[in-house]
C-alpha cells in the first residue's frame, strides 16, 4: 500500500518560483499558462499488513506536523491500495 | 555571563557567534552539541545560522526534533533568553517559538549583504542598548528570508511592539519590512541578519555588538 501526500503553499502566500517557472512557460509559447504554483509531492510506502481504516489519522498528523508548515502551507493526503 | 551556541549538523555560524561573544563581547561561550539536552547553565543560548539538516525539508524543520530543542524550549518557558540569527531564526518558527515563518526571497536569489536595520523596540533584552533612532549596519545571508504571518499576527506584533528589527530598504520581500521579532515574554527573538558578524572594525561594523551588549545589560544573574 502506498500514501501520497501534496504540499503546496497557501494561496495568500506568494510563490515567486511559481510565477518565474510560469513566466518562463509563457516565454516558450504557451500563452495559455496563466500561473503555475509549486509544490512538495511525498509518495509513503505502507509497510504490508497496516490496516488502511488506522491509516489516515496518523498520515494526517505526519502531514500537519512535519511534511507541511500550516503557518504557509497546505496538504492534501491521499491512500492507494 | 554565559552563552551556549548549538551546533546542529549544518551549523556554519557557529565559531562566528563563539568568537564574537568570547572576543569580542568579552563573555564566557560555549558549543551545545545537537543531540545533547543539556544547555551547561548557558544564560543565553544562540540557535546560530547555517543550514542545520542540510535545510531538508524546509530550513529548520528537521532541527525542531532535535533532543537539544526540547532543552532550548524548556529554557524559554522558564524565561531564560534564546536568540535565533539566521537559520536559527527559522528554526524557532518552525518550532512555533516564534510566530510567522520565513520563505524564498521575493527576488528567489541568496543574499549576502551589508543591510542597514533600525530597531523596532528598544524594550526588550535585545535591543535595549540600542541608541533611539539609531541605524545599525549587519550582513544578511540568506535564501530563504522572506518573512510572512497572517495579517492578523502581523497586527498583533506591531501592537505588542515585538518587532524587534526593521529592514530600511527591504531586500527580500519580508511583510513590514520585519528582520526580526521577538516573542510574547520577550525573552526568544529571532532575526535574519548576522549581529555576530558584525563585532569588530575588521569586519566592516561593529553594530552588531549593540545586540550582545543588550543581552549584557538586561541579564540579571539568577544561579
Amino acid at each position: 500500500m502506498k500514501a501520497q501526500i501534496y504540499v503546496t503553499l497557501k494561496k495568500t502566500v506568494l510563490d515567486p518560483q511559481g510565477a518565474t517557472i510560469a513566466r518562463a512557460l509563457q516565454s516558450m509559447g504557451h500563452p495559455e499558462i496563466a500561473g503555475v504554483r509549486q509544490g512538495k509531492f511525498f509518495e509513503i510506502e505502507i509497510a504490508e499488513g497496516t490496516p488502511k481504516e488506522a491509516l489516515s489519522a496518523g498520515l494526517n498528523r505526519i502531514a500537519e506536523d512535519v511534511l507541511a508548515n500550516p503557518v504557509i502551507e497546505e496538504y492534501r493526503v491521499e491512500i492507494l491500495d | 555571563m554565559k552563552f551556549g551556541v548549538v551546533v546542529f549538523p549544518g551549523s556554519n555560524c557557529d565559531h562566528d557567534a563563539w568568537y564574537a561573544v568570547s572576543h569580542n563581547v568579552g563573555h564566557q561561550a560555549e558549543f551545545l552539541w545537537h543531540s545533547d539536552t543539556d544547555l551547561k547553565q548557558s544564560d543565553c543560548v544562540i540557535l546560530p545560522g547555517g543550514f542545520s539538516y542540510g535545510d531538508y525539508l524546509r530550513c529548520g524543520a528537521i532541527a525542531k526534533f532535535s533532543p537539544i530543542l526540547g532543552a532550548v524550549k524548556k529554557h524559554a518557558q522558564a524565561g531564560g533568553l534564546v536568540m535565533g540569527i539566521c537559520n536559527g531564526f527559522q528554526i524557532l518558527t518552525e518550532s512555533g517559538l516564534l510566530p510567522g515563518a520565513l520563505v524564498r526571497n521575493r527576488g528567489l536569489k541568496f543574499i549576502c549583504a551589508p543591510v542597514r536595520l533600525t530597531a523596532g523596540t528598544r524594550n526588550s533584552p535585545f535591543t535595549n542598548a540600542i541608541p533611539d533612532g539609531r541605524q545599525l549596519t549587519i550582513p544578511i545571508a540568506h535564501g530563504e528570508g522572506c518573512y510572512v504571518a497572517e495579517q492578523r499576527v502581523l497586527d498583533e506584533l506591531e501592537a505588542e511592539e515585538r518587532i524587534a528589527f526593521r529592514y530600511v530598504d527591504n531586500p527580500n520581500g519580508s511583510l513590514r519590512d520585519i528582520a526580526g521579532v521577538l516573542n510574547k515574554e520577550r525573552n526568544v527573538m529571532g532575526m535574519m541578519p548576522h549581529p555576530e558578524r558584525a563585532t569588530e572594525p575588521l569586519m566592516g561594523s561593529s553594530d552588531g555588538l549593540l545586540v550582545f551588549e543588550s543581552l549584557v545589560r538586561a541579564f540579571v544573574p539568577t544561579k
